[in-house]
């Protein structure tokens, strides 16, 4: 295959369960040109660089247009406003400083390290009543049974969404996720699919923000609420709390499946780490190495940039395949391998420089809950499907499914 | 080679890196540490910050040790001498140690006031060791009236931060246009002085102290300025900079002087004639180098992270496990005072030109980029660090000045005279 | 600390050193290990360099979890 093709390969769903064999094509060529003008940052030391540099923009997102109705009112005034202000008040993944930092740095006074520790306890305590509901059982679907609605639980107690809301968000999570995907921002259909959920999405938390406003609690939303104000406008508000919602449901899905899938390929690490509890730091550290949940991030080159014997020119679309730096085998000796023993991981399974992700010690926290509980408490659990089915989505990779057959399930210690 | 008697003069942090990486390549013989202090290594960045608000104890600040020693500790034993003949160092208790290779790591030790009796007042305190720390911290934590910090440089300006943090009154004095100005130019220096007016220091710029003055019992109790007027101050602390330690190098035929210790490219110590000792290398403070990033000028780096790279460097080099590449370390730094964290990469050194890049320096958020003929030599950040591997990279390619442009957050660009204050010195 | 603060039979300390050159104030180690590690302001991490021994497992995600590797650690032996 030529190398202007080979992203084009990443993106099709039947290279979804093993795309490592493409990235290794692709780091021949540290940034490679692909056909469609995309450039491709594959290497470690290529990623790294362009994470921390400041001509890369995250503003890549293209403008809203919300379809024409018919309506003239609508068609000529409230749709363009309304474009408006989804144009100029993105959440702040696809904003670059000075914006992103002014709302970053609101959303992170709001996520303290007492509130995360918090959310660890409870996420004992959520996997625990998860493993017990399926108590009896012979066979799980780890996906649905445990990796979707862990992180669904806690991003929703964290920001303070009513539980008997939670139904409605997995649709919008889903819609809005594909954001992500780039084969989606260029797709008309698409696009207006995002734009229809992000107006339900954005009534929503509008209601939900001006009621922890009048009613205060303990949770993020209560604490932002508070901040909207020169710099943290109603809006940035509004898309902020999206951005939290959506993030905490697409991600850490993927690294809870992703995880648990390495370790039924690998039943030694798995037993050990039944025995052996404090090695999940370290084999959580290189499973984002290994297998991570977001395989790359797109950004737009502000300026001409040299890197690598490559010269991305002005205005190009960069993908940084942080999943192909991550098995760089200039950086990680024997990178195919899946070794909690591993030491220094300097992986990109959470990106890294301005956007790293915010709520990564709360990933790390569920992930340890969840892996810890299910490798002491499962009996015996074999793949039903290897590989399973996977998520349509390139960028933010996962299985659809991960059925376990098992022998059973031991109480809670 | 990897038996004999390898020695380590200096038992701080470059000494402990080094010693760990000659284990780590292999040398099995016998390794002795000789420091004068009676510690074992410990870590001088808390000593100016958290050591002296209270938040950490100086004696609590022991390094991690990160390779397995198997090593014999003289501490407490300064060495007096070096025969490179006999190939024996002579330590103050009177006894020799032979070595068939040798790192010299003596660091540095604070400058004292110049005038001895005004030193040898009550209430007049250097800062550079943890014993000297834990000596401030007491009289901080007593309750002064007034600390005086002379010089502003950066252990100047830490102290004085930390002072405000416990809520103490403190004037900060320095002949120089601005605090810092002679590292960052004049244009960062008045952004140092804004941060640290609001921090409450009483910043005395361009200002002199001519003389301390003490009360009957021999307690500080003033210090008179250039213009004849005075602070009532019952704490000082002084602040003028580092002396290398190399005096007790003298007729062991190296080139060592105030300035250090002269070294080849690859870290090996040079005699007087330009003879490199392939028996002998030196790391941290106390080497003076030719940096190849800087054209092989000789430099001198009191940085934390020169400490360590270079220890290792001279490590493997003695354990004949060095590459032959000639130690080329970018030179980096960090200092944080109040609740900002200035960062620095490359050397300002004869910089002619300056942009502020990112940022807002405004807000106290921003880089400064530096230039010399045209070239990418140094940046500076002030919360900012997220950005500067970026610069690190185009000053390690000696990328044109300046070296981004059309980035995020972009500043001005104007370009403007660093305007270091003519006394400045080697860094 | 008074020696009278820990049982005779308590285990040194850890030993904790960070590479702030490296550091860039991804404060994971503040989650980690909320008690040991703190950001003063925007991006200057105060630490503690001698966490009792009982800290280890907190210490060691915030070790494992630094994305630039800044923190070392030496248990005791």
């Amino acid at each position: 295959m030529k190398t202007g093709r080979l992203f084009e390969a990443v993106k099709d769903e039947a290279n979804r369960a093993d795309p490592y064999p493409l990235y290794a094509r692709l780091r021949e060529t540290p940034v490679s040109r692909q056909d469609d003008g995309t450039y491709v940052a594959s290497t470690h030391a290529a990623i790294a660089s362009l994470l921390h540099d400041p001509r890369i923009s995250s503003e890549t997102l293209p403008p809203s247009e919300r379809p024409r109705t018919g309506n003239p009112l609508s068609d000529w005034i409230v749709n363009p406003v309304k474009n408006h202000v989804t144009n100029t008040h993105r959440p702040f993944i696809f904003r670059d400083p000075p914006d992103h930092d002014t709302l970053r740095g609101a959303v992170m006074g709001q996520f303290t390290p007492q509130r995360v520790h918090a959310m660890r306890e409870r996420s004992h305590v959520l996997v625990s009543e998860l493993l017990d509901k399926q108590a009896g059982a012979t066979r799980i679907d780890l996906v649905e049974d445990l990796a979707y609605p862990l992180p669904v639980t806690v991003i929703c107690e964290m920001l303070g969404i009513p539980r008997e809301d939670e139904p409605q968000f997995h649709g919008w999570a889903t819609q809005l996720a594909s954001a992500l995907e780039p084969d989606n921002l260029g797709n008309a259909e698409a696009r207006a699919a995002n734009i229809t959920t992000f107006d339900e999405i954005s009534t929503y938390m509008a209601g939900l923000i001006k009621e922890k406003r009048r009613h205060p609690q303990d949770d993020m939303l209560s604490g932002l609420g508070g901040k909207a104000g020169p710099g943290m406008g109603e809006y940035d508000l509004i898309a902020t709390a999206i951005l939290l919602l959506v993030a905490g449901h697409e991600t850490t899905v993927n690294l809870i499946a992703n995880s648990m899938l390495a370790l039924v390929r690998h039943p030694d690490i798995l037993a050990r780490l039944a025995c052996e509890p404090d090695l999940a730091p370290r084999l959580i550290e290189e499973m984002l190495r290994y297998d991570p949940p977001v395989h790359f991030r797109t950004r737009r080159a502000l300026n001409a940039i040299d890197i690598a014997g490559t010269t991305i020119p002005e205005g190009a679309d960069i993908v940084l395949l942080l999943a192909s730096g991550n098995r760089d085998p200039a950086v990680f000796e024997d990178p195919d391998r899946f070794d909690p023993d591993r030491p220094d991981i300097r992986h990109f399974g959470f990106g890294g420089g301005l956007h790293y992700c915010a709520g990564a010690p709360l990933a790390r926290f569920e992930a340890e809950a969840a892996l810890v509980a299910l490798a002491q408490r499962l009996t015996h659990p074999r793949l039903v499907d290897d590989p399973p089915p996977y998520r349509p989505g390139a960028a933010l990779r996962g299985p659809k499914h991960l059925r376990l057959a098992i022998d059973g399930i031991a109480p809670g210690r | 080679m990897s038996d004999g008697h390898a020695v380590v003069v200096g038992a701080s942090l470059a000494g402990l890196r080094g010693a760990e990486a000659l284990r780590r390549a292999g040398f099995a013989g016998t390794l002795t540490l000789v420091g004068d202090e009676p510690h074992r290594p410990y870590d001088r960045p808390p000593l100016s910050k958290a050591a002296l608000t209270g938040a950490v104890a100086p004696e609590a600040t022991l390094l991690p040790n990160l390779h397995a020693l198997e090593a014999e500790w003289r501490l407490g034993i300064a060495a007096t001498g070096l025969d490179r003949q006999a190939r024996r160092i002579r330590l103050a208790d009177g006894a020799t140690l032979p070595y068939d290779r040798l790192l010299i790591a003596t660091g540095s030790r604070a400058r004292s006031w110049p005038n001895p009796a005004e030193a040898g007042l009550v209430g007049i305190h250097t800062l550079r060791g943890r014993d000297d720390a834990a000596s401030l911290r007491r009289a901080l934590a007593a309750g002064p009236k007034r600390v005086l910090v002379i010089g502003a440089g950066f252990i100047g300006c830490e102290v004085a931060a930390s002072c405000r943090a416990l809520d103490l009154p403190v004037t900060l004095i320095d002949p120089g246009p601005a605090p810092l100005a002679r590292i960052l130019g004049q244009p960062v220096g008045e952004i140092v002085a804004a941060l640290h007016r609001a921090l409450g220091v009483d910043l005395r710029s361009r200002t002199k102290v001519e003389r301390l003055e003490g009360d009957a019992s021999g307690r500080v109790v003033r210090a008179v300025l250039g213009d004849g007027s005075s602070v009532e101050t019952d704490l000082v602390v002084v602040a003028l900079g580092a002396v290398r330690n190399t005096e007790w190098l003298h007729g062991s035929g190296l080139d060592a002087g105030p300035g250090g210790i002269a070294c080849d490219e690859a870290g090996h110590v040079l005699d007087t004639e330009g003879r490199p000792d392939r028996s002998i290398a030196a790391a941290g403070d106390v080497a003076r180098f030719p940096h190849p990033l800087y054209d092989g000028r000789p430099v001198a780096l009191e940085h934390w992270g020169h400490a360590v790279a270079q220890g290792e460097h001279a490590g493997r080099l003695l354990a004949g496990a060095a590459s032959g590449a000639a130690y080329a370390e970018m030179p980096a730094f960090w200092s944080s005072q109040g609740s900002i964290t200035i960062k620095s990469v490359g050397l300002t050194q004869g910089a002619d030109s300056m942009v502020f890049a990112q940022g807002s320096p405004k807000e106290g958020r921003f880089v400064v980029v530096y230039g010399r003929e045209g070239r990418c030599i140094a940046a500076v950040s002030f919360d900012s660090a997220r950005w500067l591997p970026a610069y690190a990279e185009r000053i390690a390619a000696r990328a044109p000045f300046p070296p981004i442009r059309g980035g995020t957050d972009e500043h001005s660009l104007a370009v403007l005279a660093p305007d270091f204050p003519e006394e400045r010195t080697a860094p | 600390m008074s020696d009278l603060s820990s049982p005779p039979t308590a285990s040194p300390p850890l030993r904790v050193t960070v590479d702030l050159n490296r550091c860039q104030a991804y404060a994971q180690c503040c989650y980690a290990a909320p008690e040991h590690f703190a950001l003063h302001g925007r991006e200057a991490l105060f630490y503690d360099p001698a966490p009792s021994a009982s800290a280890r497992l907190a210490i060691e995600r915030a070790r494992v979890s630094c994305p630039v590797q800044a923190i070392r650690v030496e248990e005791p032996r």
